[in-house]
């Protein structure tokens, strides 16, 4: 069956089972290979990816929901060149150890950070909750999102901007 | 009516006289209301209390879930300030540590008690009946005296609630004398001779500090438990409180066992995983003395199973391929959404997990704890240790949980299917929290 999606500011046509998770489409037919397959059970959230800009986990979102709907993955941020703002702030926290689960981390930071640009410490532990990191870097993903939260108060309102012109 | 439009002084003299009638009436009220102020107390020293009493305490405090609602989500354990949504507006619970300045470290053990069944503050004045104290008030003294040593013994912590927020003119806590002529009821419990002691035991402590008739009855439009429907299912936080009585689609499967594994382990396999408001609940039974769940398990046993008949059957219905042709836009989003977890054979099915076919939120008469689950999630109140379920709130639409609903309902049972489901998926999904 053809599927019309919206990823990342374009629509994709693909050829799925409607009741085929997002997650595999993101990677073997997309290949979008930023959101990882970590448990299939919504327990650990490396799936991560936005949907209308909120979090979701892409492996029990069946594409048969997303008519209508924008999806936006960890390559819709930015490039290894051109990182986004908060691609930029892991990066320079150090918040990977294996980066196994930093797509999917990245994600829902970004979902808070598109709703609430200068949240508490408390609203941000509350909301990373669902994701986890096996390698204990918790307390860099913190400070990176900290530290992507003062970048996104220094910019220019004109350059933030710029970057929802990739949210589809 | 024309001869009083041209002495508008007739008009003025009968205003005065109704306002005259209305400002008595205020005062006799008042008067038929007012309760007297306790004097304040030196807070009890810890060593005023004995270590069994306090420990008796602890557990009925637990078995009235008393830390549930005096605990906001920040804050201290019994510090208070948890927001209780009520649709008469929200009520903010108060402070029970023993802080002399904002919790109760200046109330005697007198003030405790009316404060417990008269529902009456130290400094007199009317407390709200989110204070389940139409319940505590069956509760004997000697138990209030525990719950109060256990009280006094406590960390105490300097908290204030926030104002509450309730439609006019509920803030006038008076009119709650009003209130309580109709629903409180003074009484003792009084125990059945004709039952066995441990039915006694659960008949006093569900009726009692237990308050599970609070949630498990329907309510009146002023917040009352209907008269003669004690148990016959209630609502709390937008999750629907399943009948405790014969009127339960499954009461006759609820046999002691399987009340007492529901009610200690928060799951039971054949029929449900505590959800919602019940998680907590099920979080603080685990740590209450094992007689007293077994006597709960009874009580409300007999409340489900009048005649003592307890079908042991378990009906496992799976009719996947009628349920994927009637509804097909439900089936697909199944198999991409739930299957994972709730195929039958799927991993978690292997794990003394309830199947849909025999899960209580399946099989309830209402949609509403089907769609709530999909739109809140199950969460543990302490992680890891009951199941989990990830909330589908902003990934499915209200028509999209609307399908899945009646997939569901159609493939794991042979009951009649939910109606209304569009409406009853918005409704709920407004309710959520």
């Amino acid at each position: 069956m053809t599927i019309k999606l919206h990823v990342n500011g374009q629509d994709r046509i693909v050829r799925s089972d409607p009741s085929t998770p997002l997650l595999y489409v993101l990677r073997n037919d997309l290949e979008l290979n930023g959101a990882k397959y970590g448990c299939g059970l919504g327990q650990c959230g490396a799936c991560t990816v936005q949907v209308d800009g909120n979090a979701a986990f892409s492996c029990l979102t069946p594409v048969a929901v997303l008519e209508g709907k924008s999806v936006r993955t960890v390559e819709g941020l930015g490039t290894a060149t051109h990182p986004g703002v908060v691609q930029r702030a892991f990066e320079l926290e150090q918040a990977a150890q294996c980066g196994y689960c930093i797509a999917g981390m990245i994600m829902r930071a970004q979902a808070l950070l598109d709703r609430e640009p200068n949240p508490s410490d408390a609203e941000i532990r509350a909301h990373m909750q669902p994701n986890l990191c096996r390698c204990g870097t918790h307390m860099r993903i913190l400070r990176a999102i900290r530290r992507a939260s003062e970048m996104l108060k220094a910019m220019p309102a004109s350059r933030k901007g710029a970057t929802d012109e990739r949210h589809g | 009516m024309s001869t009083r439009l041209v002495r508008p002084g007739g008009g003025r003299r009968a205003i005065w006289l109704g306002l005259v009638v209305f400002l008595l009436g205020v005062l006799v009220a008042y008067a038929a209301t007012w309760r007297p102020p306790i004097e304040p107390v030196a807070r009890p020293l810890p060593s005023a209390f004995s270590a069994a009493q306090v420990e008796r305490g602890s557990a009925l405090a637990s078995l009235g879930s008393c830390a549930v609602c005096h605990t906001s989500e920040q804050g201290a354990t019994f510090a208070g300030s948890r927001a209780l949504p009520t649709p008469f507006g929200t009520i903010y619970t108060t402070n029970i540590t023993p802080d002399v300045r904002t919790g109760i470290g200046a109330w005697s053990r007198e003030a405790f008690r009316r404060a417990m069944k008269a529902g009456v503050s130290r400094d007199g004045h009317h407390l709200y009946p989110a204070l389940p104290y139409v319940h505590f008030t069956h509760a004997t003294d000697e138990d209030l005296d525990a719950l109060y040593a256990y009280f006094m013994t406590r960390q105490a912590t300097e908290a204030v609630a926030p104002a509450n927020r309730l439609i006019p003119p509920l803030g006038f806590r008076p009119l709650l004398a009003g209130w309580k002529l109709f629903f409180l009821r003074q009484t003792p419990f009084e125990p059945d001779p004709t039952r066995s002691v441990a039915w006694n035991r659960g008949a006093y402590l569900v009726e009692g500090l237990g308050h599970c008739a609070a949630c498990h009855s329907p309510l009146n439009s002023i917040g009352g438990e209907k008269q003669g429907m004690a148990f016959a299912g209630g609502e709390a936080e937008g999750w629907k409180a399943p009948p405790l009585d014969a009127t339960n689609p499954r009461a006759g499967t609820w046999s002691v066992k399987a009340l007492h594994d529901y009610l200690r382990g928060g799951i039971e396999q054949h029929h449900s995983v505590a959800a919602g408001p019940m998680g907590p609940v099920t979080h603080e039974l685990a740590q209450v003395p094992e007689a007293d769940v077994s006597a709960i398990a009874v009580y409300v046993a007999s409340l489900m199973n009048p005649s003592n008949r307890v079908e042991h059957s378990v009906d496992v219905v799976d009719r996947a391929a009628l349920a994927a042709a009637a509804q097909p836009q439900g089936a697909e989003i199944f198999a991409g959404a739930c299957a994972g977890c709730h195929e039958p054979g799927a991993p978690m099915t292997r794990e003394r997990r309830p199947l849909l076919s025999t899960a209580t939120t399946v099989l309830a008469n209402s949609p509403d704890n089907a769609l709530q689950a999909m739109f809140s999630g199950i969460h543990s109140p302490e992680d890891g240790q009951t199941p989990y379920m990830p909330s589908f709130h902003d990934t499915l639409t209200d028509d999209q949980a609307a399908l899945l609903a009646a997939y569901i309902r159609l493939r794991f049972t042979n009951l009649p299917e939910w109606s209304d489901l569009r409406a009853a998926a918005s409704r709920v999904r407004a309710e959520e929290n």
